[in-house]
């Protein structure tokens, strides 16, 4: 009996020596005790639920969600919509939110990249203290500084600054007129698309030309000529289908024209500079890690300084740039979840927050907030494992 | 050869040192090359200037020469100033600075938080500072900390019990932070070594988790601390708002911290882990003397940004209804007395963040550079 157990013991620890015995001893305990207490994770939900007569399903949004939302600018949104509606309006209002705020950050960061950059001493300084002073302070506190700014110091709707008499901007948000096209407009959008499409394949024509006769073409001055011409041409003739809807005053607010709430203006606002202090500094170490020796040897070559910009030193910067400029654009759209705390309608606040508080089921509606935020990042992720590999250097 | 014939001839190497030209040196030197040297250098320098000009000089006597410091209420601060909202009124501030420190803690145990954040300052010398005397005895002081700390403020053992409830203010944010700095680094760090371990179950694991959690807000999250964690828990069992923050925020940054050292892992060229095999050193031995330390240095920046973010992201508990400063200056915001002074309370408080947050990346250059070995100058 003693000896059996002794050479069970041993066998057992010459188990443990193996390497390989090792590994899948360690994780075949790793996955049954992570399985497990997911199991028991589970379980006690269910366990829970039934205990105070909830049960598990996601029924309520069919149900009418009764609660209004004020900004809906893509669905006509009633509070006798479903949750379902609800839910749709929130990931739009988020997206609307994450895409204005990545198209108005990289323009903001970029500039401001290049301003850090600047050979100026005061120009670069001010650009310095800025930035430093942004990302050192929690985006919630620019977003409600911002909303606090618009809120208490913009004029009422009564006493708005006027701009031109067709944009007004007081602390019920910013009006500026509303495109109405009318008949016609079709006509024009079709021929704008075909003019894209015949700027893209001169584009195509110009750089083969290019590379079998070395004669260049000035491709950006055609091609604007070719989109902007074909698109006046088609507007006049067809009768000039567009016309503007002017914001004016009626009541207490103003009525007609597009409406940007003091919500939105200001968690887009916020959202826009605060990411692009971090996109500034990327775009700065970007371009400072393009060696010097190759804008020297452009130069040597005989290219001119803005190609040279164009050709070398911004193709090369860019790999460096794009990772982490992505990562931020996912960060931007992450933190507009923060739009709750101001009260602009996103997916958090909507299907998060009211529908949450109305049905009280916590965990299917958390389920969904989890899912769409997880949708976003993958999806920005997969586009930009994408766009690396196609800017990745080719090494031959 | 007129100049030969004028200028005094000199010894070969006797000739006196000529001044340099007089733009490239001195102030004006400097002035000319950074500011002047160019049409647009110079539009870009007077645009500069007016823009400092106007901003400047009203921020300094808004925030400083016209503003008040003792009154009762907002109507009294703006009685006093010449022209009434014209500057700030700091003795809103100066009024709730005990509530923006302490949150609602109860007043005759606020020496507890005091002494804590003594015996922290104590704890984080050793850490932070490695010429200490004697620093690994410290150490010992430093792995008791959270323990202390934790009894002093939270009771119990003698002391009265506080409630968490009442924790607020700076206070909150520090126990945030404090905490989900120190441990998110080391479940990081575990995180990282699972991601690139040779097991793939392992593998799998960890990578799953780390791309949920950087996958969602940190907001969801909270909501889901605050609103479900409880149902995963058995039947009965409840724990503490803040604790269950407390972890929430942890395994968020612990996640963002595998990202970064995992990166730092895979800088170390493999010659390093074939050099430990081959020496016979077994995986951990190998990790903690010769990967780690080598794969943690390189990514020091990528950890202290992510501490930082950590830090800023504590403001976030606001929306769960706790009453951290953000949380205590919009409840502060909402009292009829002294509504009206957002500007100050949020410039308040960015100071504050501004502070903290631009002392860790300042330390994190400092570390970079004492710990950088190689030969390139940074």
């Amino acid at each position: 009996m003693a000896i059996a157990s002794v050479e069970n013991r041993s066998s057992i620890a010459s188990l443990w020596r193996n390497k390989e015995a090792r590994s899948v001893i360690v994780q075949i305990i790793t996955v049954t005790v992570v399985f497990a207490l997911v199991a028991l994770a589970l379980r006690n939900v269910a366990v829970n639920l039934e205990a105070i007569g909830k049960e598990f399903s996601f029924d309520f949004l069919t149900a009418p969600a009764a609660y209004d939302i004020t900004f809906s600018p893509f669905l006509d949104y009633t509070s006798r919509d479903t949750h379902l509606i609800a839910a749709a309006v929130g990931i739009l209002n988020t997206l609307l939110v994450a895409v204005c705020g990545i198209a108005f950050a990289t323009l903001l960061g970029f500039t401001m990249g290049v301003l850090r950059l600047s050979g100026n001493w005061l120009i670069s300084r001010m650009a310095y203290v800025f930035i430093e002073f942004t990302r050192n302070v929690p985006v919630l506190l620019h977003i409600l500084l911002v909303h606090g700014i618009v809120v208490t110091t913009l004029p009422a709707p009564r006493n708005a600054i006027g701009i031109g008499d067709t944009m007004f901007v007081s602390n019920r948000g910013f009006y500026v007129p509303a495109p109405v096209f009318e008949d016609g407009a079709g006509i024009v959008g079709a021929v704008l698309v075909i003019a894209i499409v015949a700027a893209m394949g001169f584009r195509r024509w110009a750089k083969r030309m290019q590379d079998e006769t070395g004669k260049i073409y000035p491709v950006f001055w055609i091609c604007t000529g070719i989109v902007a011409g074909a698109t006046a041409v088609a507007f006049l003739a067809a009768g000039m289908p567009l016309s503007w809807e002017v914001p004016a005053l009626k009541g207490f607010n103003f009525k007609g024209g597009m409406a940007l709430k003091p919500e939105f203006l200001a968690l887009w606002l916020a959202l826009s500079y605060y990411t692009s202090c971090f996109i500034a500094e990327i775009v700065r170490a970007g371009i400072l890690a393009v060696s010097h020796g190759q804008t020297e040897a452009a130069h040597a070559l005989g290219l001119r300084p803005n190609r040279t910009l164009q050709l070398v030193v911004i193709p090369q910067a860019l790999r460096i740039i794009v990772p982490p400029l992505v990562s931020q654009y996912l960060n931007l759209t992450k933190n507009s979840s923060l739009a709750i705390a101001i009260g602009y309608m996103d997916v958090v606040a909507t299907i998060g927050g009211i529908s949450l508080m109305q049905t009280g089921k916590e965990v299917e509606t958390m389920i969904i907030v989890l899912g769409v935020y997880l949708v976003f990042s993958l999806t920005i992720s997969a586009f930009m494992n994408w766009f690396n590999r196609s800017i990745r250097l080719k090494e031959r | 050869m007129t100049e030969s014939a004028t200028a005094p001839r000199y010894a070969p190497g006797t000739h006196p040192d000529l001044p340099p030209p007089r733009r490239t040196t001195g102030v004006a030197g400097w002035m000319y090359k950074n500011l002047f040297s160019s049409p647009l250098n110079i539009a870009l320098t007077v645009i500069g200037a007016f823009v400092l000009y106007s901003i400047v000089p009203p921020m300094l006597e808004w925030a400083f020469l016209k503003s008040i410091w003792t009154a009762e209420s907002r109507v009294e601060c703006w009685d006093k100033m010449e022209v009434p909202e014209e500057a700030a009124c700091w003795a809103f501030i100066k009024g709730r600075l005990n509530i923006f420190i302490y949150g609602f803690y109860p007043e005759a145990e606020r020496w507890r938080v005091n002494v804590s954040f003594v015996l922290l300052i104590f704890a984080v010398l050793p850490v932070l500072y490695d010429r200490l005397p004697q620093r690994k005895r410290w150490f010992w002081y430093v792995a008791a900390f959270p323990f202390l700390a934790g009894w002093l403020l939270v009771g119990g053992f003698g002391l009265t019990p506080v409630d968490t409830d009442q924790f607020g203010g700076f206070m909150l944010t520090l126990i945030i932070g404090v905490t989900g700095i120190s441990f998110s680094l080391p479940i990081g760090i575990a995180l990282a070594l699972g991601r690139t371990s040779d097991l793939p179950a392992l593998r799998i694991l960890c990578v799953l988790f780390i791309e949920f959690i950087r996958g969602v807000p940190l907001i969801a999250l909270l909501f889901v601390a605050s609103t479900m964690l409880n149902y995963f828990l058995p039947p009965g069992t409840t724990f503490d708002l803040l604790m269950r923050v407390l972890i929430m925020v942890t395994l968020f940054s612990a996640a963002y911290i595998a990202e970064v050292v995992r990166g730092g892992l895979q800088g170390i060229p493999k010659g390093q882990v074939e050099a430990a095999d081959s020496l016979g050193l077994p995986y951990w031995k190998a990790q903690r003397l010769i990967v780690l330390p080598q794969a943690l240095k390189i990514s020091i920046p990528g950890i202290v940004n992510t501490f930082i973010g950590l830090y800023k992201d504590t403001t976030l508990v606001l929306i769960i209804g706790m009453l951290d400063p953000l949380g205590i200056g919009n409840a502060s915001l909402a009292d009829a007395v002294w509504a009206g002074l957002a500007r100050e309370v949020y410039l308040f408080i960015a100071v504050f963040f501004f502070l903290c947050c631009f002392g860790m990346s300042r330390y994190s250059l400092y570390l970079e550079r004492k710990l950088h070995t190689g030969h390139e100058e940074i």
